[in-house]
């Protein structure tokens, strides 16, 4: 607002009553203004925080770290007659290839349970990976191939820096190892650990107090049963004979127990805090590492030693990766690791840790873009599950919901709009239509399951019926949209066509149509994408399948993105909470490609007239 | 069905040549309601070949309404009802066996305001003849084309820009190019509903001399609020009043020796 105006009002304005008027109506026009650019600013703050939420959650999903692993893909073992055959290769043990490939980087690992640990650092999966790289390049067979497998989502994780953090710390005194395998004795020159030990001490304190916290609670029980007891024992003795004498005996046995376990309990716990309170008097004492502390490790002369209790000066370990020597190792030469989270509160235990950081270490895992998030199916394993095979099934099941709703949409719109009679009848029918847009789409889920596939008996999960309950959803928005678009064509248009000869059905498909269909188009892209969205009525007809392969035709099995994002939200694993997060930025991604396609198409096709 | 197949095939044969026989349109006892309303009562009128006929009075005195009779143009609307005989050349077009198409291919209109086809200005002259099989080749389409733009005093503007939308050009050139698309079609009378409101003096003097030419060849009957207009671009003159025709002759005994009291106290501008 200039000034000139304001300046020319106020010689209208004269009176007091009319000047507070004016005043009054700039202000409401203020306010009025001030709300909507905040509502604007909140709406654009709310929008920020869910697509950074969505991005900082899902965008490590699409990178998965492989394992360059060295394989010896032998004849013997997998094509003993060299017939070249899929059917024998496909036939071959592959997971105990993968399995000797990897225990192969670990020379000196030998016990069962260290090698099982070192076959949890790759995918369960790899197997089938190999053997299908294998059987596309046959040729491979009697070589050695480097073959990228996927390592474990936990391991993934970690690498991602998600399970711990790592701290290291350069050991500052010579450090002697006792022995190369097993229990091993680490003594120091100096106190390197008694940082741990403190940390210990902070643990135990932290239990004493909970100890002493318990004790005090049982002994307001026990005293509070302690002054019950006497009027309780007065009653029983008062009682007469018969049920109500049984009843205080009853009550009078059960409120002794109760006092007796409760003073045991004290003693217990006493004892307890006995123990913990000598532990944190005493110094220089070995204190035992549980798993509810930082995890410790020394690594020395190129092996590693996961501490289990430890001194100021010394320390007692076990070995999971042998070193090379026994000999002191200098200072500076060794290093402290801690994994900060306590191993139990994480799904992956210390030992796979270390083994995965020697594979890492030589460089071997390396991150990329994850071709299995992109192209594969559903798993059980989430660093195999991918949105590939959801994605085939929406893209097919949007095909058939564009074919039927699409023409049967617009014709009927062209049929209400410029033919059909106006009558009660087409008047219910516009109705109907107009409230069909507004019934929950579960409804046409379950109208789904009845007609489609217990009347009809179509295949379950196929994209046949999602694509069906989808056209019957979308319908309705399409015939609304496209009879909106109808009417705002300019009657003078179809005037003018009638006025030099058409007929009414060549003005309506030549001018008409024409100029509404940009209109027509919009409403149908942001039709579809609202089928695309949609996973409420797909559940009912059976489309939550556990879809691994892609479907090849329109009767088979398949699922579709969003309801593979609500069954992966379904999953605990961490690892699928991103893969969620991922799939609804591709969903996403989807949507607002669909939204620009119509905003381009009514930007392209937008005339005057 | 068609009400002249002979003329039909000879428009297709002659393509632009002159209607050769320009019809008379002429009412007798007409009746339009809408719903109940009663727009026009008892009509009847002459309306002489090769001439301009101007309808005026004030606004809803029916005389928008009896023109879009002419082309049952109201047919579009349904809750129009239209009573009595209107004959083109002779022939009842409310016939039930006549083909409301032809007939509209023989009665062309321009409205009130330009409504060109958001498409071409080739397009929009081309599509009659397109749709009415006028022409065989596209050569010949592109002269029938050619010869509606320069009739219709437009070519020698739109000349080097056919592909061009309609609806780029000034208000002016649309009614002449909606004027062109009518002629296209060799109609023999053109409806003009109010031509020049919507347009400024000068594109309305344009209009006019081109509404005086057009007279040699078409029945133009034209609506038309401006009493200086059907002065000076009509032979004859109808008066309506409240849905009757008051008064009609020529133009000059309308407008200097009116007999009805209401068409003089019209236009002297007493009401209206």
């Amino acid at each position: 607002m200039t000034d000139a105006p304001i300046a020319r009002h106020t010689g209208l304005h004269t009176t007091a009553g009319a000047r507070a008027k004016l005043a009054a109506r700039y202000r409401s026009e203020a306010i009025f203004k001030g709300f909507g650019i905040g509502a604007l600013l909140v709406a654009g703050l709310f929008l920020a925080v869910f697509l950074s939420t969505i991005v900082r959650e899902g965008f490590p999903a699409f990178f998965q770290n492989y394992l360059a692993l060295e394989i010896d893909l032998r004849q013997d073992e997998i094509d003993p007659q060299n017939t070249r055959d899929p059917k024998v290769i496909g036939a071959a043990d592959f997971d105990a290839v993968v399995r000797t490939a990897l225990q192969a980087q670990y020379p000196g690992v030998t016990e069962r349970l260290e090698r099982r640990a070192i076959s949890n650092v790759i995918s369960s999966g790899s197997g089938v990976l190999v053997r299908r790289e294998v059987l596309a390049n046959p040729g491979w067979i009697g070589s050695k191939r480097v073959v990228h497998v996927p390592v474990d989502d936990l391991i993934d994780l970690y690498v991602k820096g998600y399970m711990t953090a790592v701290q290291r710390t350069k050991g500052t005194s010579e450090l002697e190892v006792s022995g190369l395998r097993g229990p091993v004795e680490l003594s120091s020159s100096a106190n390197s650990f008694s940082g741990i030990v403190d940390a210990i001490k902070v643990q135990i304190l932290g239990r004493l107090q909970k100890a002493r916290a318990e004790v005090a609670g049982r002994q307001r029980v026990v005293a509070q049963l302690e002054t019950g007891l006497p009027g309780l024992m007065t009653t029983l003795s008062d009682a007469p004979e018969g049920a109500s004498r049984v009843e205080a005996e009853r009550r009078v046995s059960e409120q002794t127990k109760t006092l007796e376990t409760a003073r045991s309990e004290i003693a217990a716990l006493n004892a307890t805090i006995e123990n913990f309170e000598r532990r944190l008097r005493a110094a220089g004492q070995r204190e035992a590492l549980d798993r509810d502390l930082s995890s410790y490790f020394v690594r020395i002369n190129g092996g590693v030693i996961k501490l289990t209790n430890v001194s100021a000066s010394g320390a007692q370990g076990v070995v999971l990766v042998p070193p090379q020597t026994a000999a002191a190792a200098a200072p500076g030469s060794w290093e402290l690791v801690r994994h900060v989270t306590p191993e139990s509160s994480r799904r992956l235990p210390d030992r796979e840790i270390i083994y995965a950081e020697s594979l890492i270490e030589r460089g071997l895992v390396t991150q990329s873009l994850s071709r299995e998030f992109f192209l594969g199916g559903a798993s059980r394993e989430p660093e195999l599950a991918g949105v590939g095979v959801a994605v085939l099934g929406s893209l097919i099941t949007l095909v058939i919901t564009l074919g039927l709703s699409f023409p049967i949409g617009v014709a009927a719109a062209i049929y209400l709009e410029e033919f059909a009679p106006k009558n009660w009848i087409t008047e219910i029918i516009e109705v109907n239509i107009n409230n069909l847009a507004a019934v929950p789409s579960i409804i046409f889920g379950l109208l789904g399951l009845a007609v489609f596939l217990n009347v009809f008996e179509l295949p379950r999960s196929a994209p046949l019926v999602g694509g069906l309950v989808l056209a019957l959803m979308t319908l309705p928005i399409i015939i609304i949209a496209s009879r909106a678009a109808i009417r705002a064509v300019p009657p003078s248009i179809k005037e003018a066509a009638l006025g030099v000869g058409a007929s009414h059905q060549q003005a309506v498909f030549h001018h008409v149509l024409p100029l509404a269909m940009p209109g027509i188009l919009t409403g149908t892209i942001l039709g579809m994408a609202h089928a695309l969205g949609e996973t409420a009525p797909l559940l009912m007809v059976g489309m939550v399948a556990f879809v691994v392969d892609y479907p090849r035709s329109f009767s088979d099995a398949a699922t579709l993105l969003p309801v593979q994002i609500f069954m992966w939200a379904d999953f605990p694993e961490m690892a699928f909470q991103q893969k969620t997060a991922a799939a609804i930025i591709v969903l996403l991604v989807f949507l607002i490609v669909m939204n620009l396609a119509a905003i381009l198409l009514r930007r392209r096709f937008e005339r005057r007239w | 069905m068609n009400i002249m197949p002979q003329v039909a095939l000879d428009a297709a044969a002659t393509q632009i040549s002159m209607p050769t026989k320009p019809s008379a349109v002429t009412a007798r006892g007409v009746n339009v309601y809408y719903s109940d309303k009663h727009a026009i009562k008892d009509l009847s009128v002459d309306i002489p070949a090769r001439s301009v006929t101007a309808f005026i009075g004030p606004s809803g005195c029916g005389k928008s309404t009896f023109l879009r009779c002419i082309n049952r143009m109201n047919d579009t609307i349904p809750i129009c009802r239209v009573t009595g005989e209107i004959k083109l050349d002779q022939r009842d077009i409310y016939d039930k066996s006549l083909d409301v198409v032809q007939l509209r291919a023989q009665v062309g209109m321009v409205f009130q305001k330009p409504n060109p086809f958001p498409k071409s200005i080739f397009d929009n002259v081309s599509y009659g003849p397109k749709i009415h099989g006028l022409t065989s080749s596209k050569a010949e389409l592109a002269d029938l084309v050619e010869q509606s733009l320069r009739r219709a005093s437009l070519w020698e503007e739109v000349k080097d820009r056919l592909e061009a939308s309609g609806t780029g050009l000034s208000g002016g050139q649309q009614q002449r190019l909606c004027i062109a698309r009518a002629i296209a079609v060799s109609p023999e009378v053109i409806l003009m509903d109010e031509p020049c409101s919507a347009l400024d003096p000068i594109a309305t003097a344009k209009i006019e001399e081109l509404i005086d030419e057009l007279r040699q060849n078409y029945t133009i009957i034209i609506v038309t609020h401006s009493m200086q207009q059907a002065a000076r671009v009509s032979q004859k003159t109808a008066f309506f009043h409240l849905g009757t025709l008051v008064e009609e002759g020529d133009t000059k005994t309308i407008f200097t020796s009116p007999r009805d009291k209401r068409t003089q106290d019209y236009i002297t501008g007493r009401f209206g």
